[in-house]
């Protein structure tokens, strides 16, 4: 029956149709914002340097290209490539590739809506996340907190002061078992954010967490006036993270700093190199334009929708 | 010594932890988007039963149990051991009582259950789901009621005491869920 697909009770149909539905309202909140939509490379010989992302590499069995290519674990760089040669504001509605990702939230291959919006502050980028979020038909009460915050609020213990013997601490209280992080400040706090304060979210209808550790900033700027905060945002829905948001760093020079930092990371744990998207560092000589980016599951968003416990009911 | 990684996890899978050999029920995967996965499973130790939580660092690797479920047929017990049988090999095998557990109360003679092996050495039997049973000892039926919910205790001729409809006779052979301990019916006339 063609119902079993998905692995869902949900009738083919309306799941068909929902999504349909949705990346309707998805263009249309766009295109009255002139936001462009866009369209990018899959594959790329650069991959992603991130040590928590595993890139899926593809055989293209041709000697005129570097033989084997990357799938985009986002489409980050190569809009950011876009970005610096001028597009303006753009958007775009794509599949992305995670090796080794497999779960009731997560897919091997799943849609991002990832967006780029010049001159908005990623507090601003926020709250357009919420913006579309009311205009996809979810309108539920929002809270905010920072990082900081929300381990204070949740765990009564504070990122900042602590380390990773208070985290070890903290973890073995709650029954969690030393797993072998050693001495990776930001591994614990991953830790303790997935087993301890997630779980606790699932109350929170829509809570934005803004101002990550500098250790977690990605690609974001770090503050200027606060050092120690990264200008970054998370959205969680209903306990589940939904979107990942930054002010964008600008400059090339940092940006080639946290892919070698990366890179050693990799090194250290004996993952491997990746290429650095060189490409990407050229085009960013002429300096990214100040903009904040976000990129949002699409799956999950359609779980929340469809009322789905499991990700596989919605990707087919 | 057999190792799975942890992106070879999933339920079914038996792995050695505390020293027991003991199989995953449940795995779930979590990751934030910026940072370190894990795989959060629920794991039940196959010698005591217990189940526990516990958390593993993605790639860590975890030592694999040599565990197998083998359908064997039961023959007797001298007391101390319970002795089954491969019906295909005629290889035998002795289980202690504490393998045997709970399964002890219906366990009957020639019928098969099924043997966890760890290092070929048995650690649990599970009966079969649906075992027939002699009553050796109940209240005199009562005729006529089929339909009334109390209901009576009757022991087994393996010794199990399970509750039955009141017009259940002595030295009725009913048919038990072992699973449930709860009576189904009436085993039919051969």
């Amino acid at each position: 029956m063609a119902s079993d697909i998905g692995n869902s009770d949900m009738p083919l149909k309306i799941l068909l149709e929902r999504r349909a539905g949705l990346y309707r309202q998805i263009r249309q909140f766009f295109q009255s914002r002139k936001v462009l939509e866009v369209e990018t490379s899959i594959f790329s010989p650069y991959g992603n340097t991130d040590p928590h992302i595993a890139s899926i590499r593809a055989d293209f069995g041709d000697a005129s290209i570097p033989s084997f290519q990357y799938a985009h674990t986002s489409p980050e760089f190569a809009m950011k490539h876009l970005l610096c040669a001028g597009s303006g504001s753009i958007y775009q509605l794509v599949k992305v590739f995670r090796k080794e990702e497999k779960g009731r939230y997560h897919s091997p291959e799943f849609t991002l809506l990832e967006w780029y919006r010049l001159g908005l502050s990623y507090k601003a980028l926020a709250r357009e996340v919420v913006e579309l979020l009311n205009f996809v038909g979810i309108e539920p009460k929002v809270a905010e907190c920072s990082y900081r915050e929300l381990f204070r609020e949740f765990l009564s213990i504070d990122p900042e002061d602590c380390g990773v013997v208070d985290f070890r601490r903290m973890a073995a209280k709650h029954g969690l078992r030393d797993c072998g992080l050693d001495d990776d400040y930001d591994g614990w706090l991953s830790y303790l954010l997935t087993h301890l304060i997630e779980p606790k979210l699932r109350e929170i209808p829509l809570l934005i967490v803004y101002d990550f550790p500098p250790s977690q900033a990605a690609l974001a700027k770090i503050s200027e006036k606060k050092p120690h905060v990264a200008l970054r945002f998370e959205v969680y829905l209903y306990g589940v993270e939904l979107a990942n948001g930054y002010q964008e760093l600008t400059s090339a020079a940092i940006y080639r700093q946290r892919f070698e930092q990366e890179n050693q990371a990799r090194r250290k744990n004996k993952q491997p190199i990746m290429p650095i998207d060189e490409r990407l560092l050229d085009s960013l000589c002429n300096q990214l334009p100040e903009c904040s980016g976000v990129a949002l599951g699409v799956d999950r968003l359609l779980m929340n929708l469809l009322n789905s416990r499991h990700i596989s009911e919605v990707i087919l | 010594m057999a190792t799975y990684s942890t992106s070879e996890f999933k339920s079914g899978l038996k792995i050695m932890q505390d020293g027991d050999p003991c199989t995953i029920v449940e795995n779930e995967f979590v990751k934030p988007g910026k940072g370190q996965a894990f795989s959060r499973v629920r794991i039940k130790n196959l010698k005591t039963g217990r189940v526990v939580d516990r958390t593993f660092k993605s790639g860590e690797s975890v030592e694999a149990a040599d565990v197998m479920d083998t359908d064997m047929q039961y023959l007797y017990t001298d007391g101390e051991f319970w002795n089954f049988m491969d019906p295909t090999s005629y290889e035998q095998v002795a289980a202690d009582e504490k393998a045997v557990a709970d399964s002890i109360k219906w366990l009957k003679e020639q019928d098969m259950c099924t043997l966890t092996l760890w290092n070929g050495a048995p650690i649990a039997v599970t009966p079969p789901n649906f075992v027939v049973l002699q009553i050796t000892e109940t209240d005199p039926g009562v005729r006529g009621d089929t339909a009334s919910g109390g209901g009576k205790p009757a022991t087994l001729e393996t010794g199990a005491v399970v509750r039955v409809p009141l017009f259940i006779e002595n030295g009725e052979s009913i048919k038990v869920d072992t699973r449930s301990g709860e009576y189904v019916g009436r085993a039919k006339e051969e």
